[in-house]
């Protein structure tokens, strides 16, 4: 398998990461490396292995629906980028 | 002061030989003169250490100390530390000042009395196996400053091996704790999956990130373990179980201990003065009355594969949170919000990171998925089954914890391939959520060498048995670098 440099591009345009034509090249290069290293699995009948998701067989846990957790609205503004009237201020996202 | 075991600076400081004050003191001194060079701390906040080692020599005077009360610890800058910086080794959360503690933080410094003596660097995301990838500079192997010192809690390492604290926390996806362990003479320790709580340890791959303790013996590491573990209801994987005593069979004789060897383990790949060093290491276990037996993790050439998979598409998730909107890094100039985004995550993160992003990205998108991911988790099984297979003939499974001791600083930085095989002896353990230790074993070049050590489910006590008795039968962990005075 081989990632042709459109792939690389719609790859970065998924994760939401501006790459420059220089640098889907390199980037090209580095993934297809990695890609012939992983290509190693296919070669591996794996018909009827149940899919292993996690090191424990766990199932969700469930808690009384009380409150747990204190308020600590005012550290966690603290930290935010912009805060007004105790509202959290963020880029434009509605055009 | 600097060579002592926590039991040691546990008693001196119930002995009022030292204050915890002065304990700081000294290693804060330490760090204020050799750090510049080693560069493995990226935050130390003189006042707040000390107000904590204050806090720590009322409760002694007090009578309400425990055995770790008033000892300083380094912390890995994964760990969300309320009031401390925390960065993860990246520019996205330079100035990040964390709002909480992380349980492992709440644990060892409010439960337990330990002074933090400020977060070590890592790399970037935890994502590395030298480093490199760090925002804030490659950190310096203190046995060889041209060396690296492993990753991704190399920080941690170059801080113990330099004495510059007694013990430090760590973290291991793939090995991230036994490696660094390995290239600078440590006994590290990864959990059980479960064992030690993740809530407030910022996420890379979700489903084998562990934190676990990086210091001087295995004694160390038990009492360190004994304060970091537990049940947590704030983390969904945390695993309800009894409290344990890791340090409870420490002394118990190895005779009859049943040691297997994956011949994977032992066979090219490895440098062969690593592997001189490790069967050395065997022949005292087998003077400490353990056998050895010859075991199969037949699947286990195939653990970096699948790991490169899994770790970037769970960390492709997990990183999608630093969208610049709600905390961390936000580009400066843009044009619209898909635009922000695009250049917040192309200017935050660094170029490893961006390349798991990608990866993960990729094997999770459709067309893909099954090819890959569900492909991945197969083998995932496989390799798991492997070590329950090897476990019905041995207690424990040993080898190398690193086919090479620290190399080059920048040797193998522009090649990922190259580096992910770093940890081909590590990862598999972590696919399968097992213990693991590093333990020293000897030199090669005048190279600290690390023997790994792999457990059943839930054996850490047994794991630190058999590293605590070797510990008394060697001296290996007990060596510095000649130039770390």
């Amino acid at each position: 398998m081989s990632l042709t440099l459109e792939q690389v591009q719609r790859i970065a345009l998924l994760a939401r990461i501006e790459i420059s034509e220089t640098e889907a090249q390199t980037t090209r290069g580095h993934l297809n490396g990695i890609f012939e290293l992983i290509e190693q699995m296919q070669a591996v009948d794996t018909r009827g292995v149940e899919p292993m998701a996690h090191a424990q067989e766990l199932s969700q846990r469930l808690r009384a629906d009380v409150v747990g957790e204190p308020d600590r609205r005012a550290a966690y503004q603290a930290v935010a980028p912009e805060t007004e009237a105790g509202l959290y201020l963020v880029p434009k996202v509605i055009e | 002061m600097i060579d002592k075991s926590l039991k040691q600076l546990g008693q001196a400081l119930a002995a009022k030989e030292i204050s915890s004050v002065e304990l700081t003191t000294l290693f804060l001194d330490r760090i204020a003169r050799l750090n510049p060079e080693i560069n493995a701390f990226v935050t130390v906040d003189r006042d707040k250490s000390l107000a904590v080692a204050r806090a720590a020599d009322a409760r002694i005077a007090n009578g309400t100390a425990g055995p770790l009360t008033g000892i300083p610890i380094a912390q890995k800058d994964i760990f969300c530390a309320e009031g401390w910086t925390t960065t993860c080794g990246s520019k996205m959360l330079a100035n990040f000042v964390s709002p909480y503690d992380a349980t492992v933080i709440a644990k060892l410094h409010r439960e337990a009395g330990m002074v933090s003596l400020g977060k070590t660097n890592m790399d970037e995301f935890a994502m590395g196996s030298s480093n490199e990838t760090s925002y804030f500079g490659p950190v310096k192997n203190p046995w060889d400053r041209a060396r690296v010192p492993g990753g991704s809690s190399g920080g941690s390492a170059a801080a113990v091996a330099a004495r510059l604290a007694p013990a430090a926390t760590g973290t291991d996806t793939g090995g991230s704790i036994r490696q660094p362990a390995a290239l600078c003479n440590l006994t590290g320790l990864k959990p059980t999956y479960g064992v030690v709580s993740r809530y407030g340890m910022i996420a890379f791959a979700s489903s084998l990130d562990q934190g676990g303790p990086m210091a001087a013996s295995a004694e160390d590491c038990a009492l360190l373990l004994n304060a970091m573990s537990g049940f947590d209801e704030r983390d969904s994987t945390s695993l309800q179980r009894p409290a344990e005593d890791y340090a409870r069979d420490l002394e118990k004789p190895l005779a009859g201990l049943r040691i297997g060897l994956p011949k994977e383990f032992f066979g090219d790949g490895c440098d062969p003065a690593v592997m001189a060093a490790v069967q050395a290491a065997l022949d005292e276990y087998r003077k400490l009355g353990a056998t050895t037996v010859d075991v199969s993790l037949p699947n286990s050439h195939l653990s970096v594969p699948a790991y490169y998979v899994i770790a970037p598409a769970e960390a492709s998730s997990n990183l999608s949170r630093f969208d610049g909107v709600r905390y961390g890094y936000r580009a400066p100039d843009y044009d619209s919000l898909d635009d922000m985004y695009m250049k917040t995550r192309a200017q935050g993160f660094g170029a490893e990171v961006k390349r798991r992003i990608l990866i993960g990205a990729y094997v999770l998108s459709h067309g893909y998925y099954d090819a890959y991911y569900l492909q991945a988790q197969r083998i995932r099984r496989l390799i798991a089954d492997d070590f329950v297979a090897a476990f019905k003939s041995c207690d424990v499974i040993m080898g190398p914890t690193s086919p090479s001791t620290a190399f080059k600083l920048g040797e193998r930085a522009a090649d990922p391939v190259q580096m992910y095989l770093s940890d081909i002896y590590t990862i598999a353990v972590n696919l399968a959520g097992l213990p693991g230790m590093s333990i020293p074993c000897g030199f090669a070049d005048g190279l600290p060498v690390g023997l790994q050590l792999i457990g059943d489910y839930f054996a850490e006590a047994r794991l630190l048995n058999a590293a605590h008795r070797f510990q008394q039968a060697t001296d290996w962990h007990r060596r510095r670098p000649a130039d770390i005075v």
